[in-house]
């Protein structure tokens, strides 16, 4: 990568006297997980082209408490977003977009209950809105033919009823978008939600990850698109333990998105 | 002398009304047991989901096989019904088809109820078949073993009998009809029972009469016996689909209710003016249970699910723990939930109508730990299920009182919690690097 990007905060931008349009919530996957962080590049690149003003909270950011919240612990949850709309609230954010999910959900849904109230967006949402106004093209043909299945992550799909900006996308990409089995609302998780991402799964015949990789191989998919960093990491350990890895790549929507825009 | 069967009749009809109001009066009870919850918001959403979900059979037909056979039994249901308006009138009165005087309207709904009833039949033995000869996945999970395997194919016999009782009245009068006996005065329209007809031809008018009268009389005792069957079976899902798609979830399904008791004491603490060292209120009620451990920690509308489900299995046979061989089934927890709260009503009953402690709990005793684990809080359940019904919030209830009241989550778990506690992020890594990634190339 030749330049580094620009990635403004919360407290230079304020203490520049400017407040941005949007905050880009990052999450801790798209922060500290080597893999996210490639989304979280791709995303801050695709923001920097298209000339956002945006700012991250940065060291400022702390978990959101969703992987507290649905393991039982309420009280962490509930310090977690106290001590966030907090900080959210001081810089006065109007509008937070997420590439998480899972931040997502909770930010939108269970925040505003305790005094956080946003407009929150996913970033496939907004990669949208971006192309509609014209402030990106998508016009890079690297994927033009292409077999590209989409995985509904279960908090944007079923919890928010967001199926079909992702897709929107994808088919922008001239890709062949081809549906697994189950999708939508009838989407199959990766096995990661509910806070099973840190912990052993319990006994059973199968891991739910590797489920769901034999049902997207079904289709014979090139690339299985993702739109959450905990779903990408699911699905791409599911295509190694199939040793698929050299035919099927597991891409967020950010990253074709930067690649057919040449980032 | 002439009396007596009216009178008969009017005493069944009360008995089969009265046991069956004492047991609603027992169903509302065992359901209030359950916490207050507001649900005065979204009155016409909620209205809305009714009318689609549980009048308009919207989410069966996501299924379109049993969809639609369940549509077509669901309507023989509804419209046969009207029929039995006419059949308890008779019965009280001592008349024969008191509705005849609507002529050819009269006919167009007798026809209509055979052709229904010859399709509820269809659509039962289909059913039927699905269960014992197909055997689908769904109906074969542990937890449908033994009673409610068994109540999931009475309900179908029942029905069966009730449409071939009804369709043998209708060939017998029809006959009696054509015999111009009296009081069988010609009336309706038979387009299915004529062709059952034949089979009284060469009878004699008493024992044709003694056949539709037998039929007449087991098909409305039948009915009583069926609105009877309905508490102690799966089958209670015809009434209360209705007020259960009411009352079920209007906010986004990722949305998790904030436990307000816990919002206090997070506020307390994180409030600069509070004493640290106040001396806690004397007077104060004892703490509030964190989350749930039996049936009467849960809220009404999670024992109105409970006592609401059908047990069809779409919530397992979406749910991706289970479909890995997970030991946990959405509708497990449904049943698990009714037969415990079933077992505290009893309970009561048997201690006028205080519940005297058993040592047992829904925690434990009925719902495992290893179950409530396995939940990857992905609403494929909730989604799935055609009448509104929400097993995840009872899972996620349940590890609220693992977690906050007994500390017993995995310990994976317990490292992530200590990292978002120690460092905000649920892995061990430093708050102050949070932003390194915009420096990595």
């Amino acid at each position: 990568m030749e330049n580094e990007l620009k990635v403004p905060t919360m407290a230079e931008l304020t203490a520049a006297g400017k407040q941005p349009e949007v905050l880009f919530w990052v999450g801790c996957a798209g922060s500290f997980d080597d893999r996210a962080k490639k989304i979280t590049k791709a995303f801050v690149k695709i923001l920097n082209k298209a000339n956002i003003s945006f700012a991250v909270l940065g060291t400022e950011e702390s978990c959101t408490g969703d992987p507290a919240k649905r393991a039982g612990n309420e009280f962490l949850f509930q310090m977690q977003a106290v001590t966030n709309i907090e900080v959210l609230n001081a810089y006065e954010v109007k509008k937070i977009v997420t590439a998480c999910p899972h931040c997502f959900n909770t930010l939108k849904n269970e925040y505003p209950g305790l005094g956080g109230n946003y407009e929150v967006v996913h970033h496939t949402q907004f990669l949208k809105h971006l192309l509609e106004s014209g402030k990106i093209s998508m016009e890079g043909g690297q994927f033009r033919g292409k077999r590209i299945t989409f995985h509904d992550p279960c908090y944007l799909g079923r919890a928010n009823n967001v199926y079909e900006a992702p897709r929107d996308l994808i088919r922008k990409l001239d890709a062949e978008l081809v549906e697994m089995k189950s999708c939508k609302s009838r989407g199959l998780c990766c096995g990661a939600g509910g806070a099973q991402m840190f912990k052993e799964p319990e006994k059973g015949d199968k891991d739910i990850n590797v489920k769901r990789t034999e049902q997207a191989m079904e289709i014979k998919p090139d690339i299985i698109a993702a739109g959450c960093p905990f779903c990408n990491t699911m699905m791409t350990d599911g295509v190694k333990s199939k040793e698929k890895e050299a035919s099927i790549a597991v891409l967020d929507i950010a990253e074709l998105i930067a690649q057919v825009e040449d980032l | 002398m002439e009396y007596i069967p009216n009178l008969i009749f009017a005493i069944l009809l009360v008995a089969g009304i009265a046991f069956f109001t004492q047991n609603v009066r027992k169903l509302i009870r065992n359901i209030k047991l359950g916490k207050a919850v507001d649900t005065s918001d979204n009155t016409s959403q909620r209205w809305k989901n009714m009318i689609a979900i549980a009048l308009g059979q919207s989410k069966m037909v996501v299924r379109p096989v049993a969809g639609f056979l369940h549509i077509v039994v669901y309507m023989g249901f509804i419209i046969i019904n009207i029929e039995v308006l006419e059949i308890i009138l008779d019965g009280l009165l001592g008349t024969h088809r008191l509705f005849a005087f609507l002529g050819g309207f009269y006919s167009f709904l007798i026809g209509s109820f055979e052709i229904l009833a010859l399709l509820v039949i269809v659509a039962v033995t289909l059913f039927w078949v699905r269960r014992n000869v197909i055997k689908l996945r769904r109906f074969l999970n542990p937890e449908m073993a033994g009673w409610p395997k068994k109540d999931g194919n009475l309900i179908l016999y029942i029905e069966l009998v009730l449409m071939v009782l009804f369709l043998t009245m209708n060939a017998a009068d029809y006959t009696l009809q054509q015999m111009e006996v009296a009081p069988y005065v010609k009336a309706g329209a038979f387009p299915v029972s004529q062709f059952i007809a034949p089979l009284f031809q060469d009878m004699s008018v008493s024992t044709i009469i003694l056949w539709e009268r037998t039929a007449w009389w087991l098909h409305i005792v039948g009915i009583l016996f069926f609105l009877n069957y309905l508490y102690y079976s799966k089958h209670l899902h015809i009434l209360l689909a209705f007020p259960n798609t009411y009352f079920g979830k209007v906010r986004p399904k990722g949305q998790f209710d904030n436990l307000e008791a816990v919002t206090k004491e997070v506020r307390l603490m994180m409030d600069p003016n509070a004493d640290p060292f106040a001396a806690p209120d004397e007077n104060a009620p004892p703490p509030e249970k964190f989350g749930a451990s039996d049936v009467m920690d849960l809220e009404w509308v999670q024992l109105l699910n409970a006592y609401t489900c059908t047990e069809c299995g779409r919530c397992t046979s979406e749910c991706p723990a289970n479909l890995t061989g997970k030991k946990l089934s959405p509708r497990k927890i449904m049943m698990d939930t009714r037969d415990r709260l079933e077992e505290v009503g009893k309970n009561m009953d048997a201690n006028k109508g205080v519940f005297v402690p058993d040592g047992k709990q829904l925690l434990g005793d009925y719902i495992t730990h290893e179950e409530l684990w396995a939940c990857t809080s992905c609403n494929a359940c909730v989604e799935a299920c055609p009448i509104s019904i929400d097993p995840l919030s009872i899972i996620m209830d349940m590890r609220q009182y693992l977690v906050m009241e007994q500390s017993a989550a995995p310990s994976d778990l317990n490292n992530m919690m200590g990292n978002i506690e120690n460092n905000g992020a649920p892995w061990p890594f430093n708050q102050m690097d949070r932003l390194n990634w915009s420096k990595e190339s």
